[in-house]
């Protein structure tokens, strides 16, 4: 059973391969290729998936060895799987909410003439995040780690043409290089300190070191975990990804890529549990991330941008879980797989409006839209219901507890990170049921197709004529199937999850698990979620429900401004690294021209006291300096040879 | 006597060098096909010696050794260890790639003289190059190592200053300029260094009484042969200038952009990929073979140069405008990585070092043949001047940036390996040159990055509109190398299996060991 690991990665990596270099003659049938082998994987992980259940809890870890990688004296770093119950749940939704992806984007991308490739790269996509969670150690995962942040520039650049979405995959992979950075420190800082970096043996052995040293590993993972998961302060580049076709985004923001940061710290738990320092301050990051997303998503008219603001917050709850500790891993983990029914759904049903709306994303000129896509308003409202936590559906039951253990965490750490958490359950009911309302409910406020030229965000994927008003339908079955199928996952998985404590117990002995007590009361804490929930939606049906929208937005407070712009945090980025940077680099041609250059040819001048030839190097002198030079040094080796018995 | 297999290799391209130049003027053609079955001949030879070596045997194998001239103890002693046999497999590998991509660059021009043959001494230079790069790798006898390590700088300096790129903004004859400007000063930088190390090998005589390396490192192994403190850092420092000229390192490095930027794409290669090497390759072999002591006295100095290169080689290809000065720039930083590489003296630095010599050959020589195919389309070296060519020309694109991806050592492809090993073991040694250095791979992402964005995103800029996509010849240069770099990402042991005993050695001649885990893991 175990050899099946392997190929767990090797579908996908083989239908990459295979659409990348396979060339014009498949056009024709690579998309339904690449969403085959994606379901192959998927069937496999099915296969694994009940040996796994077959097995005693404890005894359900599988490896798989395939070769030793870099052999090099003292360094052993090995091609090798391990598939737990972590990984099982993680290969689960990678490849079934990756399979539906795939099923939705062959309507999606069908009149892009670069569908083929657009399939290859969501095979390698897949390839590298099942590679990132299969690993048995850091240097594997590293590669899926980097794989992942290969596909997404591929993805988000897909439409390479537009100078706008060159720049965000650009910008997405560099960003992630810096975390990708902290993730080398780590593992180098692993091999100093245990002579390996494998999972087993680094986890295993924590408590023979000291805590300082573990502090530096676990901040150095959660660096790259920023990187990965967009949380801040390394969030920026996720907002300008959505230049990527929707499908990515629904891929990137559900499945695979955001969710690899939670993974990574929920995969080292053993770290952070040995160092208080760096759990906490996991906890702080996904709290101030938790609320600087679902801010910036409130303010956002972007349909696309706003999702994006969402799930920078949403994956916040999930960091701050896994700050928790053994209270909080199952949660994160939990939330992560409930998180990706969702947020996927929300995302294509996004793609599905979009679709229909002649690729307009602005919210302000949608309106009314649930009579015209009654399948896509269903399934976006469970979808909706499901992740501001509405009492019975996916989110309600995966969020609810990460906020009581929040609470639970004690001592006014835990209030302030659940008092965080709270407010963020009421902003996330705000900003959600603006999107809904603007979207589908309200007057029509469509404007005609904009001039694809001057509309920096129309995708190109689809005809569109300057100047037609949108005529609104709903999708075909291809995109419709893969949102109902999510829909159910939205509405059930969580409540699923949460009989008997079954997700919690499945993951126990990866992750250990302790029942957190919040101060308050369980039922206290989901009552106060309660009221916070019914304050945001009753704030937004206030705003967008009742008062006519205007298609125009207004000017808004200075918060409202701030947000529009990610919180100026893009705008320091660029005045401090990109603008410091340029100059930095313009200084130092100089200073290369100039100074270096004629510094060396100075000193080799003034030992040679040469300094007038030198200065004749352009005009000709210089080949019969260096003749004579060479012809000196055959001399001066003549004359060695010939003084003989030195 | 056994069969001499190493001067065979050697041989072998200087014959192809020979007869090359001697295919009459009209034939030119001929010439080419000349010079390539030798450069393919000289590989299938380089194969058999990594196919004899045997890596778990003697240090120095398939020895030649006869006496040369004999009054001054010169001797013609050939042996060649992992490190040497890895190294001239990326030479052999190399050229054939070097000569069919620069199939064109030397067709004389309509204008020129019939008597003017520019195609066979182009092809010829090249192949003489390889016999003196190859038997660089192979001389055990220091003084053979140092007449080749100064003859090669001739053919280099006429392949630089005669046969420049034809892909420049000025006119020919500010071009010509330019190139005989870079071509001498390739030839001041490193004449002035060879110089210098002659002084420093007749001083090794001259302490010693012999030239051969193996007779050296023995004795001093066996601590029979002392070497006063001053004059051992005093050659030491002889021999590693010339070394760090020819690597380069900072600051010695200025003569590199200008040389690279000036030669065609394939000669910038072999500048690069292959002749620069025999730099690190001394550097490991002679500095921390011959001065165990005075390499370790440097090392603080050295990996601080080798630092700066790193950041500031990327920092400036950052800031370049022109692709192969990028390119250049690019190199120098990776130059930094070997170097700090070799000076960590650990296992994996020194491996990693290694692999990193042949690594950064590969994703060189497939970065910069593209962009030499790029460049020759436009006829321009400017990255301003390209802009959407991944929709005219995909495929050329699509390598593009595979080159560029192996460039800024993406895990899964040969330079991740080898850039990992390097970082990871200086950073057991030196954790904070260790950390600095890793700020390298953002930069290396920015400015390869930067350069595929701006010569291949956006819309199609209009001079491009008809350009085309990559032809067979071009293809059949470049799949091999992405073959290759992505074989060894993933597997890396044939390398890794030849390699490791040199560095066991290298590692035994500095007395040096790796620091050891700081707890034991348990299992």
């Amino acid at each position: 059973m175990e050899n099946l690991i392997a190929l767990l990665v090797a579908a996908p990596l083989l239908g990459a391969a295979v659409l990348l270099c396979g060339g014009r003659r498949l056009d024709k049938t690579g998309h339904w290729l690449g969403t085959l082998l994606a379901a192959v994987s998927f069937g496999i992980g099915a296969v694994l998936f009940v040996d796994m259940l077959g097995r005693p809890a404890d005894d359900r870890t599988m490896d798989q060895f395939l070769y030793s990688w870099i052999p090099v004296e003292g360094f052993q770093a090995d091609v090798a799987f391990q598939l737990d119950q972590l990984s099982m749940t993680f290969v689960l939704l990678i490849t079934g909410v990756g399979t539906l992806i795939h099923v939705y984007s062959i309507g999606y991308m069908e009149h892009d003439e670069r569908r083929r490739r657009f399939f290859g790269y969501l095979n390698l996509f897949l390839a590298a995040m099942l590679l990132l969670v299969l690993a048995d150690n850091y240097l594997l995962l590293y590669v899926g780690w980097e794989g992942v942040g290969l596909a997404s520039y591929l993805l988000i650049g897909f439409w390479q043409h537009k100078p706008s979405a060159a720049t965000a995959a650009k910008k997405a992979f560099l960003v992630n290089r810096v975390g990708d950075m902290g993730l080398s420190i780590a593992i180098m800082l692993m091999f100093t300190t245990f002579g390996t970096f494998a999972f087993g043996p680094v986890l295993g052995s924590v408590g023979r070191t000291s805590e300082g040293t573990l502090t530096a590993i676990g901040l150095m993972l959660l660096l790259a975990a920023c990187g990965k998961s967009a949380q801040v302060p390394l969030q920026s580049w996720l907002g300008d990804a959505m230049e990527g076709p929707t499908p990515v985004s629904a891929l990137i923001h559900a499945a695979t890529m955001v969710t690899a940061g939670v993974y990574l710290i929920v995969r080292s738990g053993a770290i952070f549990n040995a160092s208080p320092d760096a759990q906490l301050v996991v906890a702080i990051v996904g709290a101030v991330t938790l609320l600087f997303g679902a801010i910036v998503g409130c303010a956002k008219d972007d349909i696309k941008k706003a999702l994006a603001g969402s799930t920078m917050s949403q994956i916040g709850y999930m960091v701050l879980a896994a700050g928790l500790g053994p209270i909080g891993y199952a949660f994160a983990i939990m939330h992560l797989v409930t998180h990706g029914f969702f947020k996927a759904g929300l995302f294509l049903g996004a793609g599905s409006v979009m679709h229909g709306m002649n690729d307009e994303v602005d919210m302000r000129k949608y309106g009314g839209l649930r009579k015209y896509m009654p399948v896509t308003f269903v399934t976006f409202g469970l979808g909706y219901l499901a992740i501001i936590g509405f009492p019975g559906l996916s989110g309600f039951w995966s969020k609810d507890k990460i906020i009581e253990a929040a609470f639970a965490k004690g001592g006014t750490e835990g209030w302030i990170l659940g008092g965080v958490a709270l407010l963020g359950a009421a902003i996330t009911a705000y900003y959600m049921t603006r999107v809904m309302l603007l979207t589908f409910f309200g007057e029509k406020r469509w404007q005609p197709a904009p001039d694809p030229d001057t509309a920096p965000s129309v995708e190109p994927g689809i005809e569109v004529h300057p100047g037609d008003m949108p005529h609104p339908h709903e999708s075909p079955r291809s995109m419709t199937i893969p949102m109902i199928v999510l829909a159910f996952g939205s509405v059930f998985a969580g409540g699923l999850f949460s009989l008997n404590e079954s997700f919690v117990t499945w993951l126990e002995p990866v992750t250990s698990f302790e029942h957190g007590h919040p101060p308050i009361g369980a039922a206290a804490v989901t009552g106060a979620t309660m009221v916070a929930l019914v304050l945001g939606v009753a704030l937004a049906y206030a705003q967008y429900g009742r008062r006519p929208v205007p298609v125009v937005a207004p000017r808004g407070s200075l918060l409202t401004r701030a947000a529009r712009r990610d919180l100026f945090q893009d705008d320091f980025n660029h005045v401090v690294l990109v603008r410091g940077g340029e100059h930095l680099t313009r200084s130092l041609v100089y200073v290369d021209h100039s100074l270096v250059d004629g510094a060396v040819g100075g000193t080799a001048a003034a030992v040679g006291g040469l300094s007038g030839r030198l200065r004749k190097l352009q005009n000709g002198y210089a080949r019969s300096y260096a003749v004579s030079m060479f012809g000196g040094a055959a001399v001066l080796v003549a004359a060695t040879l010939l003084m003989r018995g030195v | 006597m056994s069969f001499p297999l190493l001067t065979l290799t050697a041989a072998v391209p200087a014959a192809g060098a020979i007869l090359t130049a001697a295919v009459p003027a009209a034939r030119r053609t001929a010439a080419k096909w000349v010079a390539l079955l030798f450069s393919l001949a000289t590989l299938a030879l380089a194969v058999l010696v990594a196919v004899r070596f045997e890596p778990g045997g003697a240090r120095y194998q398939l020895t030649e050794s006869h006496a040369w001239i004999k009054d001054f103890g010169v001797r013609y002693e050939l042996g060649v260890d992992g490190i040497g046999v890895a190294l001239i497999a990326l030479t052999a590998l190399l050229i054939p790639f070097v000569i069919a991509a620069g199939w064109h660059d030397a067709d004389p021009l309509e204008t020129a003289s019939k008597r003017w043959r520019p195609t066979q001494g182009f092809f010829a230079l090249i192949l003489a190059v390889e016999a003196m790069v190859v038997i660089s790798f192979e001389a055990t006898d220091v003084f053979l190592f140092y007449i080749f390590f100064e003859a090669m700088l001739i053919p280099m300096y006429f392949l630089i200053g005669g046969f420049g790129d034809r892909a420049h903004g000025g006119s020919d004859e500010n071009a010509a300029a330019q190139r005989s400007y870079a071509a001498v000063k390739f030839l001041l930088y490193n004449l002035a260094g060879g110089l210098i190390m002659l002084a420093a090998v007749i001083g090794l005589y001259v302490v010693t009484g012999t030239f051969s390396l193996t007779e050296i490192a023995d004795a001093r192994a066996a601590g029979k042969m002392d070497m006063a403190t001053n004059t051992e850092r005093l050659l030491f420092l002889g021999f590693f200038f010339a070394f760090a000229v020819k690597a380069p390192l900072w600051p010695l490095h200025t003569w590199l952009p200008g040389a690279m930027g000036e030669a065609t794409a394939p000669v910038a290669v072999l500048i690069t990929a292959v002749v620069d090497k025999v730099g690190t390759f001394a550097m490991l072999r002679f500095c921390l073979g011959l001065f165990p002591e005075a390499s370790k006295w440097a090392t603080p100095v050295i990996l601080v140069l080798a630092l700066i290169s790193i950041v500031y080689g990327a920092l400036l290809a950052v800031g370049q405008r022109d692709i192969k000065r990028l390119i250049a720039y690019a190199s120098i930083s990776h130059f930094g990585f070997i170097i700090m590489g070799i000076f960590a003296m650990t296992s994996q630095g020194q491996s990693g070092a290694t692999l990193y010599m042949v690594n950064h050959g590969l994703s060189t020589a497939a970065l910069m043949l593209v962009a030499g195919f790029l460049i020759s389309r436009r006829g321009s070296r400017l990255i301003a001047d390209f802009g959407g060519v991944q929709k005219v020309a995909p495929v050329l694109a699509g390598t593009f940036l595979i080159g560029g991806l192996a460039t800024l050592s993406l895990p899964g492809l040969a330079p991740f390996v080898s850039e990992f090993l390097v970082l990871v073991g200086t950073f057991s040694r030196y954790p904070v040159i260790g950390i600095i250095a890793t700020f390298g791979i953002v930069l290396a992402a920015l400015y390869t990055l930067v350069l595929y964005q701006r010569t291949m995103t956006g819309p199609v800029k209009e001079e491009v509109r008809s350009m085309p996509d990559l032809r067979l010849r071009e293809l059949l240069v470049v799949t091999p190398l992405i073959v290759l770099l992505i074989g060894l990402g993933v597997y890396p042991k044939p390398l890794t299996e030849i390699v490791n005993p040199a560095v066991e050695h290298t590692m035994s001649d500095v007395k040096q060991q790796d620091p050891a885990p700081e707890v034991e893991a348990a299992k």
